[in-house]
């Protein structure tokens, strides 16, 4: 395993390294303002995909507490802070006014972060009654609890209804996006990566000698639902301000089987592996924009090839190919 | 009686029909190797998880240092001082060798989820000290070498040792070893009759084994109770129970040899 | 009170459309302990099933009674569900026996997506109508209004459960079913082909998924590739709701969460519940019986071996 900090160098020099290739035009590639927009565009989706994956392996990989309700989360997220900006955002500026040029980020960092703690909020009401189920009844449940926010997201006519939310201004710019997605990959890399991380890997191998050893396993498992949940709702939170509208139906079950399969397909249980998954999914993606109709025949024909030939994940434990450090971690 | 380290009293378990456990009088004082015995079946491996609070008795009550365990979860229990093994090896089979014994750990550290996350200096000064102590363990139990290896490379005999060594890591006072020589050969089993003495006496521990091999238990153990059905059928120090005639109609049979 | 009995009706039709889908849920989860996220697109396939036969065999069949068409239409579809659904365990579930249970949902997953998506591929996104099987009439009892093909669908949903109970209780393929999800291991040291008894459950509770569809499909007259998600999901609510693994509680599941549901939605005004929580409902039975008790109703609970 590799550290967080050699994870977080990792995302810094991957992104980098991915925003080279895809410009096509080296000249151009060095600063990230001249990226043309579409590249612009799928780079940030890049890093909100980063967002969703990392955190969903929080829980489902290294916790093991196979959760199929991100999007749900990710749906808390994005109208909690859509909403916050379109009806309280001028209020904000107004009182903010005195710092000048830093109004407009602090603004969108203090929405953000309502996103993040609304969905962690709403991660807990969740998981500290589903969390004592196990394998494929709590995937249930908590497809279930996803599909309950996305109903009552539904039925809210303040937020929209099934119509949606428009004209949300876009704020999600690259830096951000990259901020927190590097930060993402840092919790979950720092959490994972320390006595008190092992605990996480514990409970998903074995619950019982977890908790001979001590360990209380209920605790754990919110934690990682928790935090899991706070990224998804960060992650809710720049899409909205980057696609500038946002539908109940774009949070569905499929949103969620989207980032699953990013997990899976980097391997349950590797930051990296899922970090390098999200990107290539993110790439897939677009490439078979033209083919619409195809694009979920290929996906779920992937996730069943996948779970009957290599279900630890094409890319599986990246970690491991580096020499690793013992001591620090 | 009253200064019993672990006490339990008229404990009843029934799942079912079936009384697993009945009414089981049973204490274990501080720093004592006491021996339970009982064909298969009996319910000493229900007893174990009836102590470490896996299950709650149907009736009766278990008491540990003078305070009832009623209602605590398994790792509260394990908090106040007792640890185990399992008869069916439960390593952290995605863990190395020393992640076990790091995972178990988790008990005593003051860092907790905000010092793994920021790292200051008391976090990286703790996992140091978390590392050297395991270590130290692995040592004892001669498990340092093959550390980064993972935990399912190990062999049987070593994967029962680093199952004693990460119960061990939570600090116990009272070590519940569940059939550690199972699947060991002769010479092993000697080797840990040395450790589960050497450890008692190093570590201060009361230790409870469960274990089938006679030699083993009539050769460590100060106390033995035996079970049969559930039922405490007897108890005293390994040459009283080697001449109970119930002990010996119940599970000793005709093949008891003569120990020295 | 007619308002009530008339509730009563419609989420009955409704209920026994989700018992027959709940029925494969069980089967499968009894004799290999999964839950099988696919069968609920059985059900689907199954409608497109009728709608396909209905149209190719009008010409063959012109002439013949109405019920007799029905009849031919609705043993055709459910044949091609028990097809298709022994040709998906074949090829995605088999190669996975003895894996963790997450890696065979994730599959089984992949197979709901794929079924669906195949068929956006095949027969387009939009709703397709249904055509008229048999023809409706509406018998006016008291008040309360029943449409001729609500009793049929009840009437016809009681005579397949008695035909799988007699399947289940009286032949030797049952018996090995029953003894399947006892103990598979003890079963195949005794004899029992493991592999054909969880092909003969999966066509079994593919062929029920697809009679659902066909009946659902003469209810509600529309049909497209995403019709079995929700009624797939509430149907394994209702299995869980009886208690997964035990027939005669996904048949109780199924009619209970029907009526309940029906009734959620009737008295929307009552309760101060928006009707659009309709899909809702189910979700919220779900997390309930799994957290107080997760057996279901019929079931007795078991305990982990330490």
């Amino acid at each position: 395993m590799i550290g967080p900090k050699g994870l977080f160098v990792s995302a810094v020099i991957a992104v980098g390294a991915v925003s080279y290739l895809f410009t096509g035009h080296p000249e151009m590639s060095w600063t990230l303002a001249q990226i043309d927009d579409y590249l612009l565009n799928i780079l940030i989706l890049m890093g909100i995909n980063v967002v969703l994956a990392v955190s969903l392996n929080l829980v489902n990989g290294h916790a093991g507490q196979f959760s199929l309700g991100h999007a749900g989360f990710m749906a808390v997220g994005a109208y909690g802070s859509a909403a916050l900006t379109m009806f309280l955002g001028q209020a904000g500026l107004t009182v903010l006014q005195p710092i000048g040029g830093l109004a407009a980020p602090l603004l969108f960092c203090i929405v953000l972060i309502f996103g993040g703690v609304l969905a962690a909020m709403v991660g807990l009401l969740v998981g500290i009654p589903s969390l004592r189920l196990r394998g494929d009844y709590l995937a249930i449940v908590t497809l279930g609890f996803g599909e309950i926010i996305r109903v009552v997201i539904q039925n809210a006519d303040g937020l929209g209804g099934a119509r949606g939310l428009t004209g949300i201004p876009a704020h999600t710019t690259l830096g951000w996006t990259f901020a927190v997605a590097a930060s993402s990959i840092y919790v979950v890399g720092s959490l994972v990566n320390s006595t008190y991380g092992r605990g996480f890997i514990a409970v998903r191998d074995d619950e019982i000698a977890a908790e001979a050893m001590g360990i209380n396993t209920t605790k754990y498992k919110v934690i990682a639902f928790t935090v899991g949940a706070f990224f998804a709702g960060l992650a809710g939170a720049l899409y909205a301000h980057f696609i500038g509208y946002i539908t109940p139906e774009g949070f569905n079950f499929l949103k969620s089987v989207d980032v699953v399969v990013m997990v899976i397909l980097g391997g349950m249980g590797s930051t990296a592996g899922v970090t390098v998954a999200a990107v290539a999914l993110t790439v897939l993606n677009e490439l078979l924009r033209q083919a619409e109709q195809y694009r979920m025949v290929v996906f779920a024909l992937l996730l069943i090839i996948l779970m009957i030939l290599r279900p630890q994940g094409l890319i599986g434990n990246l970690g491991s190919w580096l020499p690793r450090k013992r001591g620090r971690s | 009686m009253s200064a019993a380290l672990l006490d339990l009293r008229n404990v009843t378990i029934r799942f079912g029909g079936l009384v697993a456990v009945s009414d089981l009088d049973f204490h274990i004082n501080a720093g004592e190797l006491v021996g339970l015995i009982g064909p298969n079946g009996a319910g000493k491996t229900t007893i174990f998880n009836l102590i470490t609070g896996v299950y709650s008795p149907s009736a009766g009550g278990i008491c540990f240092d003078g305070v009832s365990v009623e209602g605590r979860r398994a790792y509260q229990i394990t908090a106040r001082g007792i640890a185990r093994t399992f008869q069916n090896i439960r390593l952290f089979s995605s863990l190395s060798v020393l992640d076990n014994v790091r995972a178990a750990f988790n008990l005593h550290l003051e860092g907790g989820f905000l010092g793994a996350l920021f790292r200051g200096k008391r976090f990286v000064a703790e996992e140091a000290e978390v590392e050297k102590k395991a270590l130290e363990l692995l040592e004892i139990f001669g498990l340092d070498s093959v550390c980064d290896l993972p935990c399912r490379s190990l062999s049987y005999g070593d994967q029962r040792r680093l199952e004693i060594v990460r119960a061990l890591a939570t600090r116990p006072r009272l070590l519940l070893l569940d059939e550690p020589a199972a699947g060991m050969n002769a010479t092993e089993k000697v080797e840990l009759m040395k450790l589960i003495r050497f450890t008692q006496e190093r570590f201060g521990l009361a230790v409870l084994l469960v274990e089938h091999d006679m030699k083993v238990v009539m050769g460590i153990c100060q106390r033995i109770a035996v079970v049969e059905y559930g039922c405490k059928i007897a108890e005293g120090t390994p040459e009283e129970i080697q001449r109970n005639p119930k002990v010996i109609a119940a599970y000793l049979g005709e093949e008891v040899p003569d120990h020295a | 009170m007619n308002e009530l009995f008339q509730q009563l009706v419609n989420g009955l039709s409704l209920g026994a459309i989700y018992a027959l889908i709940a029925l494969g849920y069980t089967m499968v989860y009894g004799v290999l302990r999964f839950i099988n996220f696919a069968h609920g697109d059985l059900f689907m396939v199954g409608a497109f099933a009728g709608l396909y036969f209905h149209k190719w065999l009008k010409p063959a069949v012109a002439g013949w009674p109405d019920w007799g068409v029905a009849l031919i239409i609705l043993s055709s579809a459910m044949l091609m569900g028990a097809v298709l659904g022994i040709i998906i365990e074949r090829l995605a579930y088999k190669p996975l026996r003895g894996r963790p249970k997450l890696t065979v949902l994730i599959t089984a997953i992949g197979v709901s997506l794929l079924l669906e998506y195949l068929g956006q591929l095949g027969f387009g996104a939009a709703p397709r109508g249904f055509p008229t099987l048999l023809e409706a009439r509406t018998l006016s009892l008291a008040g309360v209004r029943i449409s001729s093909i609500q009793v049929t669908v009840v009437v016809a949903t009681l005579l397949l459960l008695v035909g799988l109970r007699f399947i289940v209780m009286k032949t030797r393929m049952g018996l090995a079913m029953r003894a399947l999800s006892l103990n598979p291991t003890a079963a195949a040291l005794m004899g029992v082909n493991t592999s054909a008894v969880i092909s003969f459950t999966f066509g079994l509770g593919s062929a029920l998924a697809a009679a659902a569809g066909v009946f659902y499909a003469s209810l509600y007259q529309a049909i497209d590739p995403f019709m079995g998600v929700l009624p797939g999901m509430k149907a394994f609510v209702a299995a869980v709701l009886g208690g997964i693994g035990i027939l005669s509680g996904a048949a109780l599941g199924g009619i209970l969460l029907g009526i309940v549901e029906t009734l959620v939605v009737g008295y929307s005004g009552v309760l101060g519940i928006p009707p659009g929580y309709r899909d809702a409902v189910a979700f919220v039975i779900l997390i309930l019986i799994l957290l107080f008790k997760p057996s279901g109703l019929l079931g007795k609970s078991q305990r982990e071996k330490v």
